[in-house]
Order: C-alpha cells, then structure tokens, then sequence
C-alpha cells in the first residue's frame, strides 16, 4: 500500500470515528425552542406519531465511549490504522508462526524420533502409527477415505496394487513430491469400433469373459497404441504410473463404460505435493503408516 | 371519509402494499419451507434423492434469496410503501412505478427460483443470481428509490420522520451494493465472471454481504420498527436525540464491519483490524435502536398482556439486541479464531432472522392486514398468540442447538493430542453435531409451523366478510 492509499484510510478511519463523538456533541447540545426534557417535540405524523426530546442515555453513552477508546487503544498497539504496523509489531503471520515454533518445540522430538527409524521398522510400532493414523485422518483422508480404501479416481491404499511402487521410499516420494498421473485422450486416432474391440480386449487382460473376435481386433490396437505404457503384457510401468490392466483393480471403475471413457477421454490423476505442507519427519511417518495398511 | 376503492388523488396507494404484503406471508411459507429441508438434509442426506436440483449446495441459496429477498424483501416494499405514504400524507409518487417494482421484484423471485436449482450461480453469497436478473434488480431498485423519494419530495409534512430516514438509507445503500458487488463479465446469457481478483473480490463480497445485513435486513427493519411499535403501543418514540446519533453512526460505521468476515485469511491485518474496532464501534448505535423501541412501551407495558402484535414486536426487539451484542463480539479476532466457519455463525445469523426480521415483519403484517383490507381485525387474535409462542420455541431450539453444536465443533477443531496431531478429524465433529442438526430442524419445523398459522390467519382475514360502512384509508391528514 503507497504512502498516498496509507493516508487516506487513516484520514477516513479517524474522521468517521471522531465524526461520531462530534454527532453526540451536536446532538445533545440545548438549542433555544427546543421542547422541555421529557415532552413531545411538536412534530406529528400521520395522526398520532410523535417522539419525546428525551436525551440520550446514559449508560448508553458511557457504552458508546468505551467501544471508541477502546478502538482508538487498539489502534495504537495493532496494525490498522494503514502501513503503521502497530506498538507491538504484531502480525498474523508472526502469530501463526510463533505458535508453530511452539508446537514444533514440544512435538518436535517426537517426530525426529520417529525419522531415525526405518519405515518398515516404524510401521511395526503401534504408538507410531496411532499418531500416523490421526495424521492420515486430517492430511489424506478426504480423498482416500477414513479407512485409505479410496474412491474413484483415489487409489485404495490398502491392497497391493501400486500405481507407483508400494516400496516405503517409493511411497514417502509420492507424499513428499506428489504424483501426476496422466492417461492422454485416445478416442481421436479411432473408429467407433476400433474403441469398442480396445475396451474389450483391456476386459480380457484381467481374465473376464470377452468376444473372441474382437479380442483379436483389439490387440492389435492395443500394440500399437497402449504398450509404450502399459507394456506389452499390459502390466504397466510404475516409472509412469502406468497402471496394470490385468490386475482387476479399477482406479475409475472397472465396468465396459467406464473402461471405455478412459480410453476415449483419457484421465487426469493428481497426488498433490505435501513436501511444505508437512515436512520430511511428518512425511516418513505417513509413509510407514500407509505402508502399514497393505502390509 | 372516502372509501378505498375509489382510489382518486387524496387516497393513498393501497394496492401495491396489499400485493407485497400477501406475497410476503406466501414467500415467508416458501423460505422457510425450503430451509426446513436443507436443514433436513443435514439429517437425512438422503433426501436429496440423488438429483442434482435438491442438493444441498442448490437449495441452500435459494433459502437464503428466498428468505432475504422474497419474504424480507417484500416486507420492506410493503411497509416503506403503506409508511412513506401515510407519514407524507401523500399518494405514492408513481402508480405506475409502483406496480412495475411488484411485478418486477415478483418476476426477480421467480427467476432466481428457476436458476438456483439449475445450478446457475455467480458463486457470491446472497448475490447468487446471475448477470441477466441483476440488471433487472437494478431496474426495481431505481424504480423503488425513484417512488420512494418522489413521494418524499411531494410530502405534505414539513419534517421527515424516522422511518423514512431509515427506509431512504436502506434503497440508497442497497443500490450501491448491488451494482459494485454484482460487476462481472458475462461469457454467455447464463455465466459471469467477477470483475474482481482474489482477495479484493473476497472483500468486495464481502463488504456487500454484511451491509446487506447492516442495511437491508436491519436499517430497513428499523424503520418498519419506528413506525409500527409506537403506532401498536400509541405511544410516542422514547427519544428524538437517539434516534438522530443511532441513525447517523449506525450508517456510517456498519460500512466499514465487513472484514470482520475474513479474519485470519489473507485480507491484510489493517484490514481485518477496521472490520472488528468498528464492529465493536457499531454495539452502541445497534442497541440504540433497540433502546428506541423498547423504551417507547413504556408506560404501555400492560398492553403486553392482551397484545400479540406488540409482543412480537418486543420479542424482535430482544433478538435484535441480543444478535447485536453478539456480533461485535464475534467480530473480535481472538473469539472469531473459534467461532469462524463453525454453526455458530449459523446460530448467530438465525437469532437475528428468525427473531429479528422474522418477528418485527410478522408483527407488522399482523397490523397491516386488517386495515389494508378494511377489516376490523385479524381473523383471531388467538392464533397470533399461539404463532408467537410456537415460534419463540421454535427460535430457541435453533439457536441453542447452534450455539452448542459451534462452539463444540471450534473446540474439537483445535484439540491436540500429546503427539501435537489435531485430536478429531472434520467428520468426527460433523458426528458429534448430528444430534444438533436433529434438534436445529425441530426448531425449523416449529417456526414453519408458526408461519402456517399465519398465512391461514391472513387468508381467514382476508376472505371474512368486512365490516360495514368501515374505511381503512382516512384523507390524507395535512
């Protein structure tokens, strides 16, 4: 905020508030004519309405006073009054972050602790993962679900299909950095029955019943468009997050429709990063609980 | 004494009041019945019955347009139009005008009824409807304002009263709330997009939103207060001085209280500072109102005893000054850092709507039925009492339930466990609010019910035979 804008919102600030005692001032001032304390003031409307010249009360007004010193108090000691940062230098951020040292003054061992030992160690430990448990709640399980069974388009991490790796370092990087799982859109390059033989091919890898003939078809589409990720066998690349197509596990539904939509109108899966959200000992101990649910 | 339909020059406009004021009860049934399933639905997710224009995040803004607009809104087109007239002693300045705000406003209501549930949506809150009904808004308002001061102008009064002080700020304010908030840039007949980036358009929002309640659900409410309680009570306004320094500081600091929406966000903290020093600024002159009209009963306090109208408007009274002490305090940061985002905000909102507005425009209709339709009363004055009551008990078990169930949810959302993680997770407080939510809907339920009686109250009114040879618009009295 310029010097100028810094001004004008002081300027404007103390003139509606001074603006008010003046307005007490004025209006309880005795003018000559006035009605008597306590008689109507000679104006009527519509009848009968009429208003006593009572004066303002006084307990009313003391109440009125203290919310005005009171503020002008405050706006000494905190930031309001423009770039004038305020007696104690206090700022939201500074708050924010004192508490965190706070926190991270007392918690703080816990968690380094925790980050000496393996991920496979820790997620043997049952006081560990009860914190990682409460962690998973509040960080993950809005997309994962209370118990990590997942959703559509949220993997389950409770069974043994990875899209990335089930290893503890491989999980710990999915926390940390996030992943990015991208299958491209591939109903342009095809007919309407090229898409149908695709899909049903897919079916078969998994073992499900599926039309022989088309099968043939959809293989050869499926060797020319599909291996560089999902292999030749179709058991996909964890590099690329790739999923396996043999697995009968469905990220975004296993049924003909669905298969069909992501192979039309491709997918677009993001694991967002945690690595400033968390941190790396928050993080590995996520990871060894995560790790612990499939285990 | 000159019978109302012979509606020559000396006659007031009674049509365009009796319009607003029957829509009123009939959107009041609509409003309240649409938020007595929302809160259902938090009960019974179910009940959205899996289509897409049941859901909550759809009829949660129409409750809110429904109740704000349609039932508030045609309350204060009522009242200031039947008040302006009768306290200039003039007709309405435009006839023509006047019918073109009620069936525009009218037409406002049914499209937003239409477009919320399909989904339509700016994305502001209580500014929901998109760029095609805000021009049409617009249109209203510069007719309403266009009435409203033309029939101040031609007033046959010298002095102005109160309430028009009170009406004229509200339409004054409102316009210029709505055409800043609502600039965006259309992409097509059904999408806009704010003119506005990020935090400014978080401001902006907001500083509409809460001087649509600092100004159209209570400056517009005061001045249907400063009409009809000394007219109920017949008794003069308590004082003339408060009425000048409440109007006065109550106008100027309620624009600046907005940021008190947005502590702790990324508003800067010189901002979030203004919002909460002058919401505390705004308890005196919000109570100074509440003082106005409580202080005018007295020396009528026995009539509370025989009369309903008047104890709805004492009960309004309370609530105002109760959500209005309430508020700065929420304002504070240090109480707001638990307070935010939890059902407190909803308990708090509820006080001052149900009880509030709610209650000072049930009494006001109340008194209005009978003479705009020139009968000698309501239909029962029993069933006023019972509304009251059912009502008052609905009120409680809303806000206490609200109260409980935020100030629990802010606890549990900032519990730690030894190891520093956060104790709960959000649904385990949604869990422990579930019991609330039950009793949150019986208390909807009750009001609604409350509402019933009324709108069968008015129709007994309104259909009953008149009296003989009784008038209900006096000449104009110069």
């Amino acid at each position: 905020m310029s010097n100028a804008w810094s001004i004008y919102v002081i300027v404007i600030t103390l003139a509606n508030i001074l603006g008010c005692l003046w307005l007490i001032r004025w209006t309880t001032k005795k003018r000559k004519k006035e009605a008597n304390q306590g008689d109507v003031t000679g104006h009527t409307w519509d009848g009968n309405l009429q208003e006593y010249n009572n004066p303002l009360p006084r307990w009313w007004l003391w109440l009125f006073y203290l919310t005005i010193v009171f503020s002008l108090v405050y706006m000494v000691i905190y930031p309001t009054a423009g770039n004038y940062a305020g007696m104690t230098g206090w700022t939201q951020i500074g708050q924010y972050q004192a508490e965190m040292d706070e926190a991270d003054k007392s918690y703080g061992v816990i968690f380094k602790a925790y980050a000496k030992k393996s991920i496979a160690d820790l997620a043997k430990d049952a006081q560990a993962m009860d914190s990682g448990y409460r962690l998973f709640l509040n960080n993950c399980a809005t997309c994962h679900g209370s118990d990590a069974g997942g959703l559509a388009g949220y993997p389950n991490l409770t069974d043994k299909a990875w899209l990335y790796g089930g290893a503890p370092e491989t999980i710990k990087t999915s926390i940390l950095d996030g992943r990015n799982g991208v299958m491209p859109p591939m109903g342009a390059g095809m007919n309407v029955q090229q898409l149908d033989s695709i899909t049903v091919y897919v079916l078969s890898l998994s073992g499900r019943e599926a039309d022989a003939a088309k099968v043939t078809q959809g293989k050869t589409q499926f060797d020319s468009m599909c291996v560089a990720c999902h292999g030749a066998d179709g058991k996909g690349n964890p590099a690329l997050g790739a999923p396996d197509l043999t697995d009968n596990t469905w990220l975004y539904g296993g049924t003909p429709g669905l298969i069909k939509e992501s192979i039309q109108k491709g997918r677009n899966g993001k694991m967002p990063a945690h690595r400033d959200l968390l941190g790396e000992e928050k993080a590995h101990l996520l990871a060894a609980y995560v790790y612990s649910l499939s285990q | 004494m000159q019978s109302e339909p012979s509606s020559n020059a000396q006659t007031y406009n009674y049509k365009v009041v009796r319009q607003f004021a029957v829509m009123t009860v009939v959107w009041g049934v609509v409003g309240i019945l649409v938020g007595v399933v929302i809160a259902a639905q938090l009960v019974w997710p179910g009940l959205n019955f899996d289509l897409p224009w049941l859901t909550y995040s759809r009829l949660r803004p129409l409750h809110t347009n429904a109740v704000i607009f349609a039932f508030g809104g045609s309350a204060l087109f009522a009242t200031s139009y039947y008040v302006v007239q009768r306290t200039c002693s003039v007709r309405l300045f435009s006839d023509k005008l006047a019918a073109f705000t009620f069936w525009g406003w009218t037409l406002v209501i049914v499209a937003a009824a239409i477009t919320l549930p399909l989904g339509i949506t700016s994305g502001k809150e209580y500014a929901e409807l998109e760029w095609p009904i805000d021009i049409l808004i617009t249109l209203v308002w510069v007719s309403y304002a266009i009435v409203f001061f033309g029939t101040i102008v031609k007033r046959q009064v010298k002095h102005i009263y109160v309430a028009n002080w009170f009406f004229g700020a509200f339409i004054l304010t409102v316009a210029v709330l709505h055409l800043i908030n609502s600039a965006a840039v259309p992409i097509s007949l059904w999408k806009s997009y704010s003119a506005y980036p990020g935090t400014i358009d978080a401001m902006v929002q907001w500083w509409y939103g809460h001087n649509a309640v600092g100004f159209f659900l209570t400056a517009g409410f005061l001045g249907m207060m400063y009409y009809f309680v000394p007219k109920q009570a017949n008794r003069p306004i308590y004082s003339y001085r408060l009425s000048v320094v409440h109007f006065w500081s109550l106008i100027s600091l309620y624009m600046w209280a907005g940021p008190h929406h947005l502590q702790y966000t990324a508003l800067p903290d010189w901002g979030q500072s203004l919002g909460m020093i002058f919401s505390l600024i705004l308890l005196a002159p919000s109570w100074g109102g509440m003082i106005n009209g409580v202080m005018t009963l007295s020396g009528a306090w026995h009539k509370l005893r025989s009369d309903p109208i008047l104890k709805f408007m004492i009960v309004s009274l309370s609530f105002y000054g109760m959500s209005t002490f309430e508020g700065p305090m929420m304002s504070i940061k240090t109480v707001n850092a638990l307070s935010h985002y939890t059902d407190w905000t909803i308990g708090h909102v509820h006080s001052g709507a149900l009880g509030w507005v709610g209650f000072i425009t049930m009494g006001c209709i109340y008194f209005l039925i009978p003479k705009l339709f020139d009968r000698e009363k309501m239909y029962s004055t029993k069933m006023i009492d019972v509304h009251l009551w059912i009502a008052t008990i609905g009120i409680v078990f809303y806000i206490a339930s609200m109260w409980i169930a935020g100030v629990m949810q802010g606890l549990m959302w900032r519990e730690v466990n030894a190891d520093g993680t956060l104790a709960y997770s959000f649904v385990q407080s949604l869990e422990a609010s579930y019991p609330y939510y039950v009793v949150r809907f019986l208390g909807g339920v009750l009001y609604l019910i409350g509402m019933l009686i009324m709108a069968w109250n008015v129709y007994m009114t309104i259909m009953g035979p008149a009296p003989a040879k009784q008038s209900s618009a006096e000449p104009a009295q110069a």
